[in-house]
């Protein structure tokens, strides 16, 4: 484990408020998703999961090919599409519009794509002014801090850090009442919707035989971006083709549910192109920037890229015990939770992280509640597989090969196991349950002292299961 | 050039070569009463008699409720005029140019202004107007959804900046869902460059999942059903 993730862990585990704030939001959101799935509610929840499964496996098999029917249906109504391999590639292009277009504000919905690429900073580093308009995205940009979770970014701060925060950057009195903070924030961003020259959005599907992008979101900032600025931009993954707008059908069902319990959320767009001649009002420009940023890196592995099925639900996170003590902020990228754990080293490589892929439990509850069923334990296990593959060729963990060695060696050994056993006994106290830890010369070892830092062996027993066992 | 250079990628990753065909895609899924997905728009009217349309209005009013939406069943196009005036209550009002609004009169009622074609002058409008008056081109009864597609009779704006929205439907627009909008609109890019599916007032939970309407979007909304 590196030593900013184990430190970030550990801070997260020590501080009682974030823990309860974690728990609490997930719990929430566990609970919304279990009532909008039941059967009562979705009788046909596992036929749709499965034929989600089978539209994005045959989608991301054949994504050259929807990626071209997506484009020439995009063009066709008058939209753009811009490829680009990396984060730098999308800056240039949207500060080579801007430039050309005499643009200075920008105003952005929420986007995970974005966040992966550093947007904002990289426009503002160019004088370009990007605003967030996401309620709790708008948050996270004034406080200078990136999404704690795929939906619900800012679930760890409280009211009060929203309110010393807003009187901080923005110049209001402190209100710690959510409703005007709410207010506070419409009419500062009204005022950057009506004014700005650009809208950048993400794209929730990519809708190959329209040419479209699908929007979903409940405060309208999204609509707003879209809709009052001249120039849109959508940013989008390659991966969130789907082929037809029929299969929304199928996708809209599901993602609103097992995000936030929702059968839909207050608003999907549905968007094809700039505004059409007749129209009243609309951008003039339409954009879709269709980004790799590692992604065809991860589809060459046909036993993991199944990954690429991932519609951002975050069902995952919630459901995760692991992400429910150690936080979104704890995870090495934007992304986290399982599927953060399995895409993450993924786009980035594995020794970015090398432990990410082994802070899981394998519970096996994310891939239970992916609407779009991926199996993300057995891609963490694929992925712990590649991590020691690549520490042998390194000749990285003799050690703990030697260690294991041992221990096999002892498990084969009947006699010789008792005998440890006995002799660990011997020394154990019968009532310390920390007793491995108070040794120093065990904690010495550094690779002991990782392993013992969050667990011990239990104390000694007066009998052991073998003597049990004879005695019957 | 990042185009060829990513299309490649794509490829060679998948094994692929430029234009190779593909093989055939799971057969869309819409489950719709077996007439309406045989007959699709030529016979919508047809289909409509043949429906229980009490049920699914009185679903429709009902999922609005649940979203904290207000709803209302109006007998005739006057009774929708009289509910959307006592709802206006001497507020300023943009309307849309659906023909349906006009039809009721709606348009007429004190403090509406409607009729325009001009994107900046709406804009303007929207910007300070009290209350946005729309039709819809399909409501979804088991989510309590309007479906608006841009167009000449509907901007974008109208729905969206005033605080208050109030949509005015006529009976026949009512949709079980979403599997019979696709079925009745499998290609809306064909029709519209802009749809959008509203389904009660803007939210947000954002800080502490505390729920607060209005954020961005119209915090309160009405639907009126015609007919």
């Amino acid at each position: 484990m590196s030593v900013a993730f184990d430190e970030k862990v550990h801070k997260t585990l020590a501080d009682a408020n974030l823990q309860l704030a974690i728990y609490r939001a997930t719990g929430r959101l566990i609970d919304h998703r279990k009532h909008a799935v039941a059967a009562t509610a979705l009788p046909d929840y596992q036929e749709l999961r499965t034929q989600a499964n089978a539209l994005k496996r045959h989608t991301i098999e054949h994504l050259d090919h929807y990626l071209e029917q997506f484009e020439a249906n995009l063009t066709a109504h008058g939209g753009k599409a811009i490829y680009c391999q990396d984060a730098t590639e999308v800056a240039d292009f949207v500060l080579g519009l801007a430039k050309e277009r005499g643009a200075h504000l920008i105003v952005k919905s929420k986007s995970m794509t974005t966040e992966e690429i550093d947007l904002n900073e990289r426009l503002e580093h160019h004088n370009l002014e990007s605003v967030e308009t996401d309620l709790g995205e708008y948050i996270l940009q004034l406080a200078h801090q990136r999404p704690y979770h795929i939906v619900a970014p800012a679930l760890h701060l409280t009211r009060y850090d929203v309110g010393d925060l807003f009187a901080r950057t923005l110049g209001v009195a402190n209100e710690t009442v959510v409703e005007r903070q709410a207010l506070i924030a419409r009419a500062v961003l009204r005022q950057k919707f009506l004014a700005a020259d650009i809208g950048i959005s993400g794209a929730n599907f990519l809708v190959a035989d329209s040419g479209a992008v699908l929007l979903v979101e409940n405060e309208g900032n999204a609509r707003l971006t879209t809709s009052a600025p001249k120039i849109h931009i959508a940013v989008a993954g390659i991966e969130k083709l789907i082929p037809r707008a029929q299969d929304l059908a199928v996708f809209l069902k599901l993602l609103g549910r097992s995000a936030t319990g929702q059968a839909l959320t207050v608003y999907t767009s549905f968007l094809s192109g700039p505004r059409r001649a007749g129209e009243i009002d609309g951008p003039e420009e339409f954009y879709v920037v269709l980004l790799d940023n590692g992604r065809t890196k991860l589809l060459a592995d046909p036993g993991k890229r199944e990954s690429l099925y991932c519609i951002r639900c975050g069902a995952c996170l919630n459901h995760c015990p692991v992400y429910r003590k150690i936080g979104g902020h704890s995870f090495p990228w934007v992304y986290s939770g399982p599927i953060g754990a399995i895409i993450t080293p993924q786009f980035m490589g594995i020794e970015h992280e090398p432990s990410l892929p082994f802070a899981s439990s394998l519970c096996g509850a994310c891939a239970e509640v992916c609407p779009v069923k991926i199996d993300i334990p057995k891609v963490l296990l694929e992925l712990r597989a590649e991590v020691k593959q690549a520490e042998e060729r390194k000749g990285a963990n003799r050690l703990e090969r030697l260690a294991f060695k041992i221990w096999a060696w002892v498990m084969c050994h009947p006699r010789i196991y008792e005998m440890a056993a006995m002799a660990a006994a011997s020394v154990a106290p019968a009532e310390n349950g920390k007793w491995l830890r108070s040794a120093p010369a065990v904690m010495n070892l550094p690779p002991v002292r990782a392993w013992l830092s969050q667990r011990d062996l239990p104390p000694a027993p007066a009998k052991s299961f073998r003597e049990l066992w004879r005695k019957r | 050039m990042s185009r060829e250079a990513t299309l490649n990628k794509v490829r060679t990753a998948l094994g692929r070569s430029a234009g190779q065909g593909i093989a055939a895609p799971p057969p869309v899924r819409l489950r719709v009463e077996a007439h309406l997905e045989a007959h699709l728009e030529a016979h919508l009217e047809a289909h409509l008699e043949a429906i229980d349309m009490e049920a699914r209005i009185a679903s429709m009013l009902r999922a609005v409720e649940a979203l904290a939406g207000k709803s209302r069943r109006a007998a005739t196009g006057e009774d929708a005029r009289s509910y959307v005036g006592a709802v206006l209550d001497g507020r300023s009002a943009v309307a849309s140019n659906a023909p349906f609004l006009r039809e009721c009169g709606v348009v007429d009622l004190a403090g509406v202004q409607s009729g325009f074609t001009d994107a900046a002058a709406l804009r303007a409008l929207c910007a300070t107007a009290e209350v946005g008056i729309t039709s819809a081109d399909y409501a979804l009864a088991d989510t309590g959804t309007l479906v608006m597609l841009a167009s000449p009779a509907e901007a974008r704006l109208i729905s969206l900046l005033p605080p208050v929205h109030i949509a005015v439907v006529p009976k026949e627009r009512v949709l079980s869902g979403l599997d019979e909008l696709f079925t009745i609109l499998p290609h809306p890019a064909a029709q519209t460059s802009s749809m959008v599916l509203i389904t009660g007032p803007s939210r947000t939970a954002d800080i502490e999942q505390i729920l607060v309407r209005g954020v961005h979007g119209p915090g309160e909304i009405h639907v009126v059903v015609v007919g």
